[in-house]
């Protein structure tokens, strides 16, 4: 036992104390500690879980033809081959969508988008931060920012608050790297969690790197080492965590799976229901594949189209028959539409300047086309929406404060959803 | 191939090619003190910390600076006995003689070929190129070129030359294969080569145009006319696909120029269009930054357009600023300017007389990477400790500020440097020839690489303190190999050896962090071993276990 070693093993910093009095019981008792937890505890725990608000990002990297999709122009020069079909909002959208057709009366279209970064990287920036680029500073993504916010609500969370299902997000920026997307891909397989070493032993070692870690933060000074430390500790409360089960989506019944689609971005939005289901705040899901500057319209009819569009209508139909829809906000972006103009190679290129996005659920309002384009898609007619306005939209149904502010790390005050404003339609 | 080249101000192959031939055979001659160059570094970094009213940190002690500096150059911690012989050394001078031993001694050109190659790979292909089966590029091609090429120390615009103008075969031990060809191969066929507009000029020039391809940009000064120019250059380079017999399976790309007439159908006056906002057409012909016109005509015998952009390039001075730049962030770890490869005049530099000297310095110098190196490492910023004081703690460049170099700013070492230096350190995985290895590194890297699902190859990298590279330090077959005991390996060595306990635990201690323990860590390390049961190997195994998932293993400091 270590409370015979006396300092510095009576409590290893690097772990909560929930942890170290489950380590404590030693693995064997294990399960009977967590039986111990009691019915109350746990009838408590299921009310405070059902009120938890979450939020999936769907991300479209690459730049989605939104003119084909959600703002269609048929019979115009740019309209491109699809038709429009009538949805259960008030709206149409693309033919190749049939399935989430069904599903637009819990979701809204903004279609009268307005940005300016029509470079991959820059705009994946914005449309993920509020913010262009600075040399100077690094904004956290909103990923991190609503894990933040949310987190206070459910501090017995193992698991990282914001999972990016299938490629890489944007990082915490100054809020440190305890905030940073836990990246897995879609079949929930996490590398290297199996500890495979006794549980005793683990936390000695645990201990022993808890005294050569804390003299180097002491002897250097500094954030780059202290941030280290926190991100250990979530790394152990992760690898002992029940909660982890979340991730075993193949557990899910045969025709869940089919549900949402046997495919990379299907398994991934079945995998964000479960990670909600476990009280994950913000899940991204990644479906790249959109930079369509050849040979567009094959593509979206024949691979884009269909995986988008099942996946997509499976996870707001499945939220919402468990009750977690009105808790759960949904956002479909990328980082920005697609030329109106068919190129040469019968593609579209990069076009930021007037595009849509998608949003519904966790208390944004469905069934809506918010804003219109001239028609030709080349031009927002109505007043322009920016990815500050969106997010400060989302954040509102999710209940987070406007008036939040951070201070990034040289002093400067920073508005949550970088002072957007609220898009009235929706909230 | 490289060929010789007309009207290149201040550049000479052949001085180049005598150079290659006797760099290694250079003796110590100066001490840093007197290397002109380090001097000017000195003070030109002197001069802003008084301008900031701002002390240095003392010099790093000799087991940190030693770490730091195999680290750096030849891309792994050193060995126990590495670091035994330069702390026992007392030779004065003994930090340049360290210095010159990496960069000189042949027992090291394969490492130093290794570390820069991976380096210079992640910047021109990235982490992901080539890694793909549908790719067009070859990584064993570009890794292969690059080896060869620091092995040699290659002049460094012949570097530049050979990848910029490249023709021949992506794949090793094919007809005509010319590794350099990898950079631009799968670079030209897309969307009129706007990946090899933008590749070339910001990894080789410091100039940030993709944002200008489609409109002038407000806070850049180059125009859009100016992208399409500078894209004219790769319109008759085409990536043509051979395929495996009989199949429809890439083999390899062969990196040809063709005669193009353009898009104007006259290959006398080959131009290109493109679109303004307005919707207007305009018209653009091959002029490189600076305004230097070449041909209009599009046949590759009167005009090979990417050998006209090359020896143009080799002109430019933000040829030169680019590559000290890189360099200089590679070892101090924040270049002079944020990003590195952003020059423009929108993007200040912390220090620009320093860059414009080195720059100049460099041409001066034939463009010999060694030399630049030395001159960096030997200089007074690259000496200083980690260790932040009251007189110095502004001086942090993730607040924002200009990076102003008084003291050693801490990074997290990369994933191929930790590799590199648990397999040196412990002898993790490191059996079979170099190309099992090389295959079995790249798929341990492989598992920290994202994609962005860009037509680009945008991607980021999961080891960047975040759980998933913790997960790996905890819990990864590397580090079970790295922490094994049994006979042969590094604990098991160390453990059986006739030393007593308190020499053992400094012999870890030494290798991972380059320091002997403190009091408080002895204490941890005889709890530990009454924990084990008085078994010294497995007591070790804890501490060596704990060291290498600590901040202090996993910093370059």
């Amino acid at each position: 036992m270590y409370s015979n070693l006396g300092l510095p093993w009576a409590t290893p910093s690097g772990m909560s104390r929930r942890h170290f009095v489950k380590h404590l019981a030693g693995a064997s008792a294990m399960a009977s500690t967590a039986a111990l937890m009691g019915n109350s505890v746990q009838a408590q725990a299921e009310e405070m879980k059902k009120n938890q608000k979450s939020a999936i990002l769907l991300w479209m990297g690459g730049g989605p033809s939104t003119i084909d999709i959600w703002d269609m122009k048929p019979g115009a020069a740019t309209g491109g081959p699809f038709r429009p079909i009538s949805t259960t909002g008030d709206m149409q959208i693309c033919e190749h969508m049939p399935l989430t057709a069904k599903q637009m009366h819990n979701l809204s279209i903004v279609r009268s988008m307005s940005t300016r970064e029509a470079d991959h990287n820059r705009g994946r920036y914005y449309m993920h931060t509020g913010f262009v680029p600075n040399p100077n500073i690094e904004h956290p993504g909103y990923g991190s920012v609503i894990a933040h916010e949310l987190f206070r609500q459910r501090e017995d969370l193992a698991i990282p608050p914001f999972v990016s299902i299938g490629g890489a997000s944007t990082g915490p920026g100054f809020l440190g790297m305890a905030w940073a997307p836990f990246s897995v891909t879609s079949n929930g397989r996490i590398r290297n969690l199996e500890m495979k070493l006794e549980e005793k032993r683990l936390l000695q070692r645990m201990a022993a790197l808890d005294v050569i870690e804390t003299g180097f933060i002491n002897r250097t000074r500094g954030s780059a080492a202290t941030e280290h430390q926190k991100v250990l500790k979530k790394t152990l409360d992760l690898m002992t965590s029940e909660q982890m089960e979340a991730f075993r989506v193949e557990k899910e019944p045969e025709e869940m799976k089919e549900l949402y689609g046997t495919n990379g971005f299907g398994q991934g939005c079945l995998l964000a229901r479960r990670l909600v289901e476990a009280g994950v705040p913000f899940i991204e899901v990644d479906l790249g594949g959109w930079d369509n500057h050849n040979g567009i319209h094959t593509i979206l009819s024949d691979t884009k189209l269909p995986q988008l569009d099942q996946a997509m209508a499976a996870l707001t139909s499945d939220l919402e028959q468990r009750g977690l829809l009105e808790n759960t906000a949904i956002i479909w972006m990328g980082e920005f539409g697609r030329t109106p103009r068919i190129n040469a190679n019968a593609g579209r290129d990069h076009w930021a300047r007037s595009w849509s996005c998608v949003v519904g659920g966790g208390g944004i309002k469905g069934g809506l086309a918010v804003g219109e384009t001239s028609s030709d898609g080349t031009a927002v007619e109505t007043e322009p929406y920016s990815s500050e306005d969106l997010m400060a939209t989302v954040c509102k149904g999710l209940g987070i404060s406007l008036e939040t502010t951070y201070t990034s790390k040289n002093g400067r005050p920073m508005k949550i959803a970088g002072g957007g404003k609220l898009i009235r339609e929706l909230v | 191939m490289f060929r010789p080249m007309t009207a290149v101000s201040s550049f000479s192959l052949a001085a180049c090619l005598l150079m290659v031939g006797t760099a290694s055979h250079r003796a110590v001659a100066q001490s840093p003190a007197q290397v002109e160059q380090v001097v000017a570094i000195n003070k030109a970094i002197e001069q802003n910390w008084a301008d900031y009213e701002i002390r240095p940190s003392g010099e790093a002690d000799d087991g940190k600076w030693c770490r730091r500096v195999y680290l750096d150059i030849i891309g792994r911690i050193p060995s126990l006995e590495e670091l035994n012989a330069f702390l026992s050394d007392r030779n004065r001078n003994k930090r340049q003689a360290l210095v010159q031993t990496l960069l000189y001694d042949d027992k090291y050109t394969e490492e130093y070929a290794r570390n820069w190659s991976t380096i210079w790979a992640n910047v021109l292909i990235g982490r992901s190129g080539g890694t793909d089966r549908r790719s067009l590029t070859n990584r064993d091609g570009m890794l292969k070129y690059l080896r060869d090429s620091f092995a040699l120390n290659k002049p460094y615009n012949q570097m530049v030359y050979e990848l910029v103008a490249a023709e021949g075969s992506t794949k090793p031990g094919t007809e005509n294969f010319n590794g350099a060809t990898n950079f631009l191969a799968d670079k030209v066929n897309d969307e009129n080569a706007v990946l090899a507009t933008s590749s070339v000029s910001r990894v080789l020039l410091g100039q940030q145009v993709q944002c200008t391809q489609c409109h002038n940009h407000p806070f850049n000064q180059w125009k859009q006319q100016k992208f399409w120019e500078f894209n004219a250059f790769f319109r008759q380079s085409r990536a043509l696909r051979r395929y495996v017999d009989g199949t429809r399976d890439i083999d390899h790309i062969e990196l040809v120029n063709e005669d193009t007439a353009g898009e104007g159908g006259d290959p006398e006056d080959a131009m290109i269009f493109y679109e303004l906002r307005n919707g207007l057409t305009k018209v653009a012909y091959p002029v490189f930054i600076d305004g230097q016109e070449i041909s209009h005509s599009g046949f590759v015998s009167d005009s090979n357009r990417r050998q006209e952009l090359a020896k143009l390039m080799l002109q430019s001075e933000f040829m030169d600023k680019m590559f000290v730049n890189r360099m200089w962030a590679h070892f101090l770890g924040y270049g002079f300017t944020k990003p590195i490869d952003d020059l423009g005049p929108h993007n200040p530099a912390s220090h620009p007389d320093l860059l414009n000297y080195l720059g100049q310095e460099v041409r001066k110098h034939s463009y010999d990477p060694k030399q630049l190196i030395e001159w960096i490492t030997l200089s007074k910023p690259y000496q200083l400790s980690a260790q932040m004081t009251s007189s110095n703690e502004l001086d942090d460049p993730t607040l924002g500020e200009m990076p102003k170099f008084s003291h050693f700013y801490l990074r997290q070492m990369q994933a191929e440097e930790l590799y590199q230096s648990l397999v040196t350190a412990t002898g993790a995985s490191a059996a079979g020839s170099y190309e099992k290895q090389e295959q079995e590194r790249r798929k341990w890297l492989s598992q920290f690489v994202v994609a962005f699902g860009t037509d680009e190859g945008d991607e980021a990298t999961t080891f960047n303190g975040s759980i998933p590279q913790a997960l790996m330090m905890f819990n990864g077959d590397l580090i079970k190999q790295a922490t094994a005991t049994d006979k042969g390996s590094f604990l098991g060595k160390i453990a059986s050896d006739d030393d007593r306990l308190r020499a053992k635990l400094d012999n870890v201690f030494l290798t991972g962090v380059a320091r002997r323990p403190t009091r408080l860590e002895q204490t941890m390390a005889n709890k530990l071993l009454m924990a084990r049961g008085g078994k010294e190997a497995e007591m070790l195994q804890d501490i060596w276990w704990a060291l290498l998932n600590s901040n202090e293993f996993i910093m370059q400091h």
